[in-house]
């Protein structure tokens, strides 16, 4: 069993009218069954309302399954005794970097999960030093997160989640909320995680230059998985994606044009040096 | 214009004050604003500038930033000395119409005077000396006692807490607003009172959802991260006394035991 796993995970809203009376019932999440393995760097891709925030919530032991079962770590979220290990397993980044942010300091902050543990207080100095520096945020440690840009009070979450020691980080659209400067950094900073300290991500997103390194894509819509596999077994089947309603990266979508225009080029085209490849190849050029 | 608005009003300098464990400021403030309600007679008064003018030398704050705390308390002191002044009886001094100055009554107002200019100037030193971060840790842990009657000490300090970290937020937040809304025709600065009271609500009404909704997503993240409470937690800047502070406890406590030695044994006044 992988650090996650799913089994026919269900899960549905009550809707109500103002005065209280069910209106009708939404399946956020439908049948949804997955295996994340240790140390693998997860995408989750889906467009508004296609279940994919609320799945993650899940993970946390934020929501818990109407139907079916998540075992986060081999535990099964809704057994309560598990509720702490489980959140701390699991560290869970949000989109508005605002309303995470809960110390009025940086280090106070990336403190606040140790804190929360019960980490004797000489421990909790290492693990904030420590994060810190894993996303290149150390020399910010005593200013006011106010103070930051967008981009770097993402970070200072993610390094507020780090400081638990999960097994596993959660990010739910952790850029959605950013410049196209600040979506770099933060994924930058993912990444290294992802490689250096072997933290298992799952990323949460509906950009998709961010999915391009990931090791398996999930792709949602109405609560279902709908594609999963590698990024570019996902994105060489551009008329699917663009039937799901999700935006291909503008490379692989030019490969696209350009193969369906008959020149010969492999699908599945994920960066500009490929594509540039591909084409000199072609032309006998290489 | 909203963005004059100071926070706190804590001023970055180095002093041994500065330094000073927050427990130690607050409870010298409260016993500085209780030694000056015991103070009858010029001699106590002198001692307590004494002692106040030394401490603000010592913080090495400008007095200016002392003074600027009375601005906003000079209309209660005005009303408090005429009051003392006129309403007093006693032997008349001077009579102006139907008012009369008595001796007793000029001696209260001149009390009352120096008085609250020394507890506003007295609690501006603790304000401006001491980050609000610090004034909460000193909060929470000098009411900690308190857990025994089940108050929630804790919790009580956490939501201060929370308050000042999202005041900035929520002041640019108003801003937002207000532009968003003169974008749109909204005129915020004519008419009476009763129309200008009417034009803040299109600002308040969607600051109060947004203040909701930021609260619910901190609500969630807090608990993302495993907040459950006070119970179990640990510190990650424990507040410990250091000699400097058992230090400055024994001064204050010096102080206060002279202010009571002087209110019983002493009974001169040039006053009288």
């Amino acid at each position: 069993m992988g650090i996650v796993k799913t089994d026919k995970l269900t899960f549905e809203y009550i809707r109500r009218d103002e005065e209280g009376n069910v209106e009708g019932i939404t399946r956020a999440v439908d049948e949804v069954s997955l295996d994340i393995k240790q140390g693998d760097f997860i995408a989750i891709l889906g467009h508004n309302g296609s279940g994919k925030s609320t799945l993650a919530k899940h993970m946390n032991a934020i929501l818990y399954p109407t139907e079916g079962t998540i075992w986060v770590d081999g535990k099964d979220t809704t057994e309560e005794e598990h509720l702490w290990d489980i959140r701390q397993t699991a560290g869970m980044v949000f989109q508005n970097p605002d309303n995470q942010i809960i110390g009025q300091v940086v280090e106070e902050d990336v403190g606040f999960g140790p804190e929360n543990m019960g980490v004797p207080t000489k421990e909790i100095w290492e693990r904030v030093e420590e994060s810190l520096k894993a996303v290149g945020m150390y020399e910010f440690r005593k200013m006011s997160p106010n103070k930051l840009s967008g981009g770097q009070k993402q970070r200072v979450s993610i390094a507020g989640v780090i400081a638990m020691h999960p097994k596993c980080i959660v990010l739910d659209e952790p850029t959605a909320m950013l410049d196209p400067n600040g979506r770099k950094e933060v994924i930058r900073a993912v990444r290294a995680l992802n490689d250096v300290e072997k933290i298992t991500v799952i990323l949460i997103t509906h950009y998709m230059e961010e999915v391009i390194y990931a090791d398996k894509v999930y792709v949602m819509d109405k609560g279902r998985i709908e594609m999963q596999g590698t990024p570019r077994e996902i994105f060489s089947k551009v008329e699917r994606l663009k039937a799901l309603r999700l935006d291909v990266p503008q490379v692989t979508l030019l490969a696209h044009e350009l193969k369906k225009n008959g020149m010969d080029i492999p699908d599945g085209i994920l960066t500009a040096d490929e594509l540039a490849s591909a084409i000199l190849g072609q032309n006998g050029l290489l | 214009m909203i963005r004059d608005i100071t926070l706190g009003q804590y001023y970055q300098t180095d002093s041994i004050i500065h330094r000073l464990d927050p427990r130690v400021k607050i409870v010298s403030t409260v016993l500085f604003i209780i030694s000056l309600f015991l103070v009858e007679n010029f001699i106590g008064y002198i001692i307590a500038a004494v002692f106040l003018v030394s401490v603000i030398k010592i913080s090495k704050v400008p007095f200016k930033f002392m003074v600027r705390g009375m601005k906003a308390v000079v209309f209660l002191m005005l009303i408090t000395v005429v009051f003392n002044l006129f309403l007093e009886p006693g032997e008349p001094l001077v009579s102006i119409w139907k008012l009369t100055i008595t001796k007793q009554g000029l001696r209260k107002a001149i009390f009352m005077a120096i008085r609250l200019t020394f507890l506003i100037v007295g609690s501006s030193v603790m304000t401006l000396t001491t980050t609000p971060n610090h004034l909460t840790d000193g909060i929470e842990k000098l009411l900690k006692p308190l857990r025994f009657i089940k108050v929630p000490v804790h919790e009580i300090a956490m939501m201060m807490s929370i308050a000042l970290r999202f005041i900035p937020i929520l002041l640019e937040e108003t801003d937002k607003i207000m532009k968003a809304q003169l974008a749109r025709g909204a005129d915020f600065e004519n008419g009476n009172i009763l129309k200008k009271a009417k034009s803040l609500v299109p600002i308040l009404v969607p600051l109060f959802i947004s203040a909701f909704r930021r609260a619910n997503d901190l609500a969630m993240a807090m608990e993302a991260r495993c907040y459950r409470g006070g119970n179990h937690r640990t510190k990650m800047k424990p507040l410990k006394y250091k000699k400097r502070d058992l230090l400055s406890y024994l001064v204050v406590f010096g102080y206060f035991a002279l202010i009571i030695v002087i209110k019983i044994y002493v009974k001169v006044d040039i006053w009288q």
